[in-house]
């Protein structure tokens, strides 16, 4: 029931043309607003009765919330862009082999025909499977509101389950992808009990550089489902860094990525367990990030 | 009632046309075209959406319920609760039906329906719930069956007394304390070489139809109430809700609509009776559908288990005693069906000495329903444990253990029946044949086999075939078809008349069109409906000689028939072409009119059925997560009558004890609410989960059914979760005792045994 009324008022849908527009309608909502990229969280959600929107402010008609574009190097990626689109940008899969596993692994081939990178960050899991290996990327967001452009780290987007930062007027328009030294290569692996359709109960992202020498310059490791939000943990990555990743290295990983983890028990897995596959996970995504970094 | 069993005219070496092959199902077009008509997929005018209120408490004391508010809601049509149900004595059968349905004194469980509403829309009737006021009085809750048990639990009705205990005067929430056996297992035990005894539990699982309970009921001015439903059990809902609700059963007409997965969960009403009370207020026709987080909440799970399970066998393998106690979980009201487990655990094999007790245990979550072979699955997840446990201390090959101990005809079981001509021996032998298990374990994976039973069932089947002018042929069927019955029993009337599957086409009757029929379940329906509709077309055969005789002007016995025509019976008969049914048919005005055969029967003389499943996995002995690498399903069918429907009927027993070995569980929170009301978190396998599952049909025929089948929809899941567990024992080096054998449970287990060595 809203605004005293005794009748429910049905959800009004707004699908504007540009992200002016779309804040606009944002910014003057009176009522409780969702905005609706695949749906495939919103919708999900408002079935199951667990959000209530009066307004919804589908953003799959702004163009350039629906584009891949090559730009200084790197990749801009509109937010609502499908998952399998990003799939099959075969520049992307070479250069960010890690973000396309993450987003390969997202509910099955029909919820990546609709779910997209924006959706999943701004649906606020800990569990997103695209966002450790984003951050680890470290990708940078676009945000437009009312007051204009702002330019995000991903990291600081989620602030709690089911919270970010954004304001009530505020949508990611893209994500920018930087370009990549030599010899880099980033991964991302979870574990979930089942092959597909299922929630991380532990993911791990890992970006990270070799020198000529095969030696670690730089790595960014982020583990998810492990926390109230996904964890971007330095000690993991000093566990790396300056080393040749190396048996002594990932074991050193594995033990930070253990220790850094605040998990909670829930019907996804227990405080002890995430503690353990953390580590496990850490290892072996590490393990592949290094091949890809060798071969590039 | 007329039977043919004592006549079934089975006979081996008839030379079959239709039975056996797998022709194309006559339904598939519709089901796979999305045309089938679901539970909710029926809409009439003026309809109402129905939704029901449903308790978060797991056990409270329902004080009052205000309905008042909601009833002024503008486009709600009309409010239920507790008051618009006949009162009806609790602790009777139909007393837990009808609070099962509607909440009375108390709430029992998180989801339990306290009151509902019909409106003009959803949105309305969401909102109109929100303004029922009921209070609660809550009380300590129990989950845990053992828990329940003991001395200080929360008792959660007061006037129980436990059934097959001597004296039992104190309120309890044990329900039935039931014993069976036969010899002497002590001096059995004193006889065995090697004794091994082992506990187990098992997790309550959900059925996990896709199809979620969906129904609309419409009633008129006088009375008459049509229900259109998704049920496998249309008469036995018909007389129930009769009971219930007080109408005669004239009144009520159940069309059962397709089936979108049963197994067992849909034998028992849930918004049924709600959707009805519903429609008579508001006088309008209403719809209910259920959601997914509402068939997770409040239908029946299986029965979650613990059990002691203890044999003995000597050297040479000969099994000597077996001993089980047994609890069963069954959600606030008895109906677990528990005794068929003690009757079916050990059963296969030919033992001397059993013993067995067993507890059924109320506790506050929602009412257990049937699945594939209730309750036997559960407790063969520890018998099959201990028998290749035993044959692996004696060093014999698990399969051979199980032959050398296999039942054979005239074995006397321990449930009194006598075992006719049955098919284990040649199960094991076919599954020890078979390519999986002559294949060398891979390396780093893990191998196990289970053995499982089940009895079969008969009971009260009606049937009518008819036959068109030009020769086609309809049937009139009661039973739900939940996997293709209907495609077996329409070759079976093609096989009987000589005419091609394809003319003939079956429909589902409501209840006012055939006498009573039993559930679909315990593996009956193509057995039991296919001998009313075999007797129904045998019936018509002689109708139809009848005819031929009458056109021909000889007696009706000197006509036969044969491959679908009449024919003189021999040349003094006559010179007579032969006449084919169409050509009869079609002077069916001429004569006396329609063409029909109409059975009813109590069916009896199912043939039971065998088992065995070979597993191949391998384990991440860092994440305790288990890969389902190779699986393989011999059973004895008696005989196929749809091959590729056999085949479903093993794959898909095996899928779903595949997610209950694995992952499937019910996660309550200290609260005694439901967390995992989703397919999201209530883990059943998807696709890439199992490999394909290779199937071995073994014949040996029923020879008390005309084509000589056997059920084949339970025996299937018997097995699983004992072979897998076997696997993964094989492959870790400890036999997992407990269910579900997910990555956490199992990591610990390996991280456990290693620490030990």
């Amino acid at each position: 029931m809203r605004s005293g009324g005794v009748t429910r008022v049905d959800v009004r849908y707004e699908a504007p043309e540009t992200l002016q527009a779309a804040v606009a309608l944002l910014a003057s909502a009176g009522e409780p607003a969702k905005i609706l990229a695949g749906g495939t969280d919103v919708i999900v959600q408002m079935e199951t009765d667990l959000i209530e929107p009066a307004l919804l402010v589908d953003i799959k008609k702004i163009p350039e919330l629906r584009q891949i574009v090559a730009e200084n190097g790197g990749f801009r990626i509109g937010a609502a862009v499908p998952g399998l689109t990003i799939m099959d940008h075969a520049a992307l899969a070479k250069t960010w082999p890690g973000v396309l596993d993450g987003v390969k692994l997202i509910g099955s081939i029909q919820v990546r025909g609709r779910a997209s990178i924006g959706g999943n960050l701004c649906n606020g899991s800990p569990a997103a499977d695209s966002v450790p290996p984003l951050i680890a990327a470290g990708a940078i967001a676009r945000i437009i509101g009312s007051k204009g452009t702002r330019e995000v780290p991903v990291e600081k987007i989620p602030t709690a389950p089911g919270k970010t930062s954004l304001a009530k007027d505020e949508i990611i328009a893209s994500f920018f992808l930087p370009p990549r030294a030599p010899h880099s290569g980033d991964a991302y692996q979870r574990f979930t009990p089942r092959t597909e359709m299922d929630i991380a109960v532990v993911g791990v992202g890992i970006n990270l550089t070799l020198d000529s020498s095969g030696t670690c310059t730089a790595a960014r490791v982020v583990l998810g489902a492990v926390a109230p939000t996904v964890l971007l943990s330095k000690e993991c990555a000093d566990a790396l860094i300056g080393t040749k990743v190396d048996a002594a290295a990932l074991d050193k990983l594995a033990a930070a990525a253990s220790a850094a983890c605040r998990p909670i028990d829930d019907k996804r897995g227990t405080k002890e367990y995430r503690i353990k596959i953390a580590g496990v996970l850490a290892k072996r995504t590490a393990q592949q990030a290094l091949e890809v970094a060798r071969k590039n | 009632m007329a039977t043919i069993l004592e006549k079934s005219g089975f006979n081996p070496d008839k030379k079959l046309k239709i039975v056996g092959s797998s022709p194309i199902k006559h339904d598939g077009i519709d089901k796979v075209t999305g045309r089938a008509k679901f539970g909710a997929d029926m809409y009439l005018p003026g309809m109402l959406v129905g939704k029901i209120l449903r308790s978060p408490h797991a056990h409270a004391i329902i004080k009052s319920i205000d309905i008042s508010a909601a009833e002024k809601l503008p486009g709600v049509k009309a409010v239920i609760c507790r008051d618009d149900f006949p009162e009806i004595k609790a602790g009777s059968a139909d007393g837990d039906m009808t609070r099962n349905a509607m909440a009375r004194e108390k709430a029992l469980y998180d989801g339990h329906p306290v009151a509902a509403v019909a409106a003009t829309s959803e949105s309305i009737a969401k909102e109109a719930l929100k303004l029922i006021k009921v209070e609660y009085e809550v009380l300590p809750h129990v989950i845990d069956p053992v828990e329940a048990m003991k001395p200080d639990a929360p008792i959660l009705h007061d006037y129980l007394r436990t059934k097959g205990v001597k004296g039992a005067d104190q309120p309890t929430n044990v329900v039935e304390r039931y014993e069976l056996g036969i010899g002497d297992v002590a001096a059995g035990f004193a006889e065995a070489d090697v004794i091994v005894e082992r506990e187990f539990d098992t997790k309550p699982m959900h059925q996990g139809y896709i199809e979620p309970q969906g129904c609309v009921a419409s009633t008129t001015e006088d009375g008459q109430i049509e229900l259109w439903c998704s049920t496998q059990a249309p008469w036995v809902y018909r007389d129930r809700l009769s009971n219930i609700l007080k109408i005669e059963t004239a009144k009520i007409r159940i069309q059962q609509s397709e089936m979108g997965g049963g197994f067992g969960g849909k034998t028992g009403f849930y918004p049924e009776p709600i959707a009805i009370q519903l429609s008579r207020k508001a006088r309008r026709p209403v719809k209910i559908a259920l959601t997914r987080n509402e068939v997770f909440r409040a239908t029946g799970p299986v029965s979650g288990t613990k059990s002691r399970i203890k044999i003995g066998c000597k050297k040479d393998g000969t099994i000597t005693a077996a001993e089980a106690e047994l609890i069963f979980q069954t959600g606030p009201f008895t109906g677990s069906a528990f005794t068929n487990a003690p009757q079916a655990m050990f059963t296969r094999y030919a033992l001397k000495n059993v013993k067995t007790v067993s507890y059924e245990v109320v506790s506050n979550r929602p009412k257990v329903n049937s699945f594939r072979a209730p309750c036997v699955p559960q407790v063969v997840f520890g018998v099959e444990g201990v028998i290749e446990e035993l044959a692996r201390k004696i060093g014999m090959d698990p399969i051979d253990f199980r032959l050398k101990n296999a039942a054979t005809e005239g074995y006397k079981t321990i449930y009194g029946e006598t075992f006719g001509p049955i098919g284990f021996v040649e199960t094991l032998e076919a599954a020890k044949k078979c390519d999986h298990y002559r294949t060398p374990v891979p390396p780093g994976q893990g191998r196990g086999t289970a053995s499982g039973f089940w009895f079969n069932r008969g009971g009260e089947t009606t049937g009518t075939l008819n036959i068109g002018i030009d020769g086609s042929v309809t049937l009139i069927l009661g039973t739900t078809d939940v996997a293709g019955s209907r495609i077996s029993i329409s070759m079976m009337a093609a096989e009987e008349l000589g005419i091609p599957v394809d003319k003939v086409r079956a429909v589902m009757a409501d209840t006012h069109s055939l006498g009573f029929n039993r559930v679909t379940a315990g593996s009956r329906t193509t057995f039991s409906t296919g001998m009313v509709i075999i007797d129904s077309a045998r019936k018509a055969i002689a109708e139809l000689c009848k005819r031929a005789a009458g056109l021909w002007g000889v007696s009706p016995d000197a006509v036969t028939f044969e491959d679908g025509y009449c024919k003189p019976a021999g040349a003094n008969v006559g010179n007579f072409e032969p006449l084919s049914i169409a050509q009869i048919a079609a002077k069916t005005m001429a004569t006396h009119g329609a063409i029909a055969g109409h059975s009813e029967m109590n069916v009896t003389g199912a043939g039971p059925g065998f088992g065995l499943h070979i597993v191949d996995v391998a384990v991440d002995q860092e994440t305790g997560r288990v890969d389902i690498k190779r699986y393989t399903v011999v059973e004895d069918a008696g005989k196929a009558i749809h091959r590729l429907q056999v085949e479903g009927q093993f794959q898909g027993g095996a899928v779903q004890g595949i997610g209950w070995a694995l992952n499937e569980e019910y996660c309550y929170g200290k609260d005694g609410r439901l967390e995992n009301p989703s397919f999201l978190d209530y883990r059943m396998p998807v696709a890439s989960d199992v490999p394909m599952i290779d199937t071995e049909i073994v014949e040996i025929p029923n020879p008390r059914h005309p084509y000589g089948l056997r059920g084949v929809g339970e025996v299937p899941v018997v097995p699983t979760m004992a072979a897998i567990a076997n696997a993964i024992g094989q492959c870790i080096g400890v036999r997992p005792q407990s269910l579900p054998m997910s990555p956490p449970k199992l990591l610990k287990l390996i991280d456990d045994h290693k620490a030990k060595k």
